[in-house]
């Protein structure tokens, strides 16, 4: 008889034996969804190059993907991956972490490379707490939620991430949850083929760190509350900012054509060198 | 416009301006930095030069960017480097030490100004010697070279990046304000005759799994990106092939003492020092532009008629030990002088006072060269 073996096994690096996400966390969804895109475009792992930062979700390329992988310093997987887009213009470049990390500690390495829109794919997964560190507050921690360094609530606003994406000048940026698997790798599809800064938010449920410390509930019962809080951006346009507290606004919220930066520079080179720009 | 790499000739030229030049002839394509005083003529220069012969320099957000980029870059397989002074080494020192833990050719030009914080940024001090070496956190070791004129902000740029091509290690130039805007002759040789290094790669087509691209105390070769190595990249602790462990204490140790040997094993032929002290009783020891005054004084001290030789590190880190020790046998007095508060002093006391006295003369205002008539005033004075 032969073994049983997932279509996607091909893409998982060989010394790797198990993995190190808990019980019910979304990582593994964003996972497959990554995977299942690059397999619909028939591409292959060694068209790119996968950087992360800090954090759980920056665990899914690194180690798991067989694949070129820079697992970076916190906050910083954009700007390295910067200068390996710079150095590989014809490589995809993929950073995945997660809101901690692209937003917190690097949210300028985010909106710089957003308005410079330099070619690449960020996608970050955002599950509203610290889960390595054992669940501290993020800026997108919900306000009022009890959490490890909140234990009287959280007394900030939160980022909406998206926004603060397309405001920077991404030319592309899609936001879905972990209830959205198929729409999810259908936008990452056209993230990667996208010539220019390419952003997907994606909300994924943390069980452990998030929904049994805030009482939101198990794995299931974060995935239902955010079927139940995504609406699609033509309901949201209809909504008013206080209508539209909690609610999540999923879809391809921009896709839009502008300069791109390795093109602009492949220009500008030509100039330095005399030639017609 | 000019496309040549290397612009062979003999030219009146800025320290910052040469080691813009340096770099380029060394072979490097990517730079990335942020604006500061006072290292902005080797970033202005290379934006103007860099793209010419097919390269690029990039301002990035701030200094942690750009030596982020800067390690992205040569992951990338291209040789990289940034430029900036101490609060931009301040910023960047998180991921120096990343650099350091997967072993990144980079290199990176600190033309150091007063300081501590924001401090004097025009003036030329050497306040960042340790820095350079214990800046990030953890046991490692770094290289580090310290040109006292223009010629040798361009010599020491092309040197560096061999360092760091060869050894897998960010390289630092630890110049000043003084000597990066300095202009004196720089000649800059014939391509043929610089001598260039790229790094090991593994042969294409070898077997991913088989690659042992990390913690070679004879440096393994670089799985740079790009070539269907599937190089997995972390500066978590992690064993030769890449894999991270962070359970096994053992290999900790592992990845501490293979990268830290992987430099003290090859200290030989990292280190530069200049020796001028045949004969001599009293030894001035120094580095950098301060080692311009001490040659001065050391040689009005001979047509004195005392006894006085110099020791110029050029290789300040790793710290070449073995050169003050050889040194210091041989003296009766050793002066080290610096321009700080004694940041390298210590260094040379633990190798040297066993064998000579050792004493230190920092200038009279820090930021100042000190005065060879300084000099030679302590030079009589310990010469009673």
């Amino acid at each position: 008889m032969s073994e049983l073996v997932h279509p996607f096994h091909r893409f998982i690096r060989p010394s790797v034996t198990h993995t190190t996400f808990c019980p019910g966390c979304g990582d593994g969804i964003v996972a497959q969804s990554i995977l299942r895109a690059i397999d619909g475009l028939g591409m292959d792992l060694d068209d790119f190059v996968f950087v992360s930062g800090i954090g759980c979700a920056a665990w899914i390329p690194s180690p798991f993907f067989n694949a070129d992988v820079l697992h970076t310093t916190h906050g910083r997987p954009i700007a390295f991956a910067f200068g390996i887009k710079m150095g590989l213009p014809e490589k995809k470049v993929m950073v995945v972490s997660g809101d901690g990390d692209l937003v917190a500690i690097g949210g300028n390495h985010l909106i710089q490379n957003a308005r410079r829109n330099v070619e690449m794919v960020v996608i970050c997964i955002n599950n509203g707490i610290y889960g390595m560190t054992g669940g501290q507050a993020a800026p997108t921690t919900p306000m009022g939620i009890r959490t490890t360094t909140t234990p009287y609530g959280t007394v900030e606003n939160t980022f909406n991430i998206s926004r603060l994406v397309i405001a920077a000048g991404a030319s592309f940026v899609a936001c879905w949850t972990t209830f959205h698997p198929r729409q999810l790798t259908s936008s990452i599809e056209k993230a990667i083929q996208k010539k220019g800064f390419a952003f997907i938010e994606v909300f994924s449920q943390c069980p452990i760190q998030f929904g049994r410390k805030t009482g939101v509930g198990s794995a299931v019962q974060m995935m239902e509350d955010y079927k139940k809080r995504s609406i699609s951006p033509k309901e949201a346009a209809k909504l008013s900012e206080e209508e539209l507290r909690g609610k999540i606004v999923v879809g391809e919220l921009v896709d839009i054509e502008k300069p791109e930066m390795l093109e602009e520079v492949k220009r500008m080179k030509n100039k330095a060198k005399g030639g017609s720009e | 416009m000019n496309e040549k790499r290397v612009l062979t000739g003999r030219y009146f030229m800025m320290g910052n301006v040469a080691c813009a030049e340096g770099a380029i002839a060394a072979g490097c394509e990517f730079t990335a930095g942020y604006p500061i005083t006072p290292a902005t003529e080797i970033a202005n220069r290379l934006a103007e030069r860099l793209p010419q012969v097919g390269g690029g320099f990039f301002q990035m957000e701030d200094e942690i960017s750009a030596i982020a980029a800067v390690i992205g870059a040569s992951w990338a397989g291209r040789k990289a480097m940034t430029v900036t002074s101490g609060p931009g080494i301040s910023l960047m020192l998180e991921n120096i030490g990343f650099a350091v833990g997967v072993e990144t050719p980079c290199v990176i030009v600190n033309v150091q100004r007063g300081a501590p914080t924001t401090g004097m940024p025009t003036v030329g001090v050497q306040g960042d010697m340790v820095q350079a070496r214990r800046g990030s956190h953890g046991d490692y070791e770094i290289i580090a070279l310290c040109p006292s004129s223009p010629q040798e902000m361009f010599d020491h740029t092309v040197i560096a990046f061999n360092y760091a091509e060869t050894y897998r290690t960010p390289v630092f130039i630890l110049s000043d304000a003084f000597v990066g805007h300095m202009r004196e002759e720089v000649i800059i040789p014939e391509p043929e005759k610089i001598r260039t290094v790229y790094r090991k790669i593994p042969e294409s087509g070898t077997d991913p799994q088989k690659i042992r691209g990390f913690l070679d105390e004879d440096v393994a070769p670089m799985p740079i990106f790009g070539k269907g190595f599937k190089a997995h990249v972390t500066s978590s602790c992690h064993d030769e092939y890449g894999k991270r462990n962070l359970i096994d204490i053992s290999a900790l140790d592992k990845f501490i003492r293979k990268l830290s040997n992987k430099i003290l094993k090859h200290k030989e032929e990292i280190t530069i020092v200049e020796r001028d002290y045949e004969g001599a009783e009293i030894v001035l020891v120094s580095y950098g532009a301060v080692a311009r005054a001490a040659a001065t004084a050391a040689s009005q001290a001979r047509k004195e008629g005392i006894p006085v030789g110099t020791l110029r590190l050029i290789t300040v880190w790793p710290f070449p030990g073995e050169e003050i020790e050889k040194m210091a046998r041989k003296a009766k007095q050793v002066i080290v002088l610096e321009n700080n508060l004694g940041q390298i002093y210590p260094y040379i006391k633990a190798e040297a006072a066993h064998f000579a006295e050792v004493s230190f003369l920092p200038p009279r205002l820090v930021g100042e060269i000190q005065d060879p008539e300084d000099i030679l005033r302590k030079i009589r004075e310990v010469s009673k």
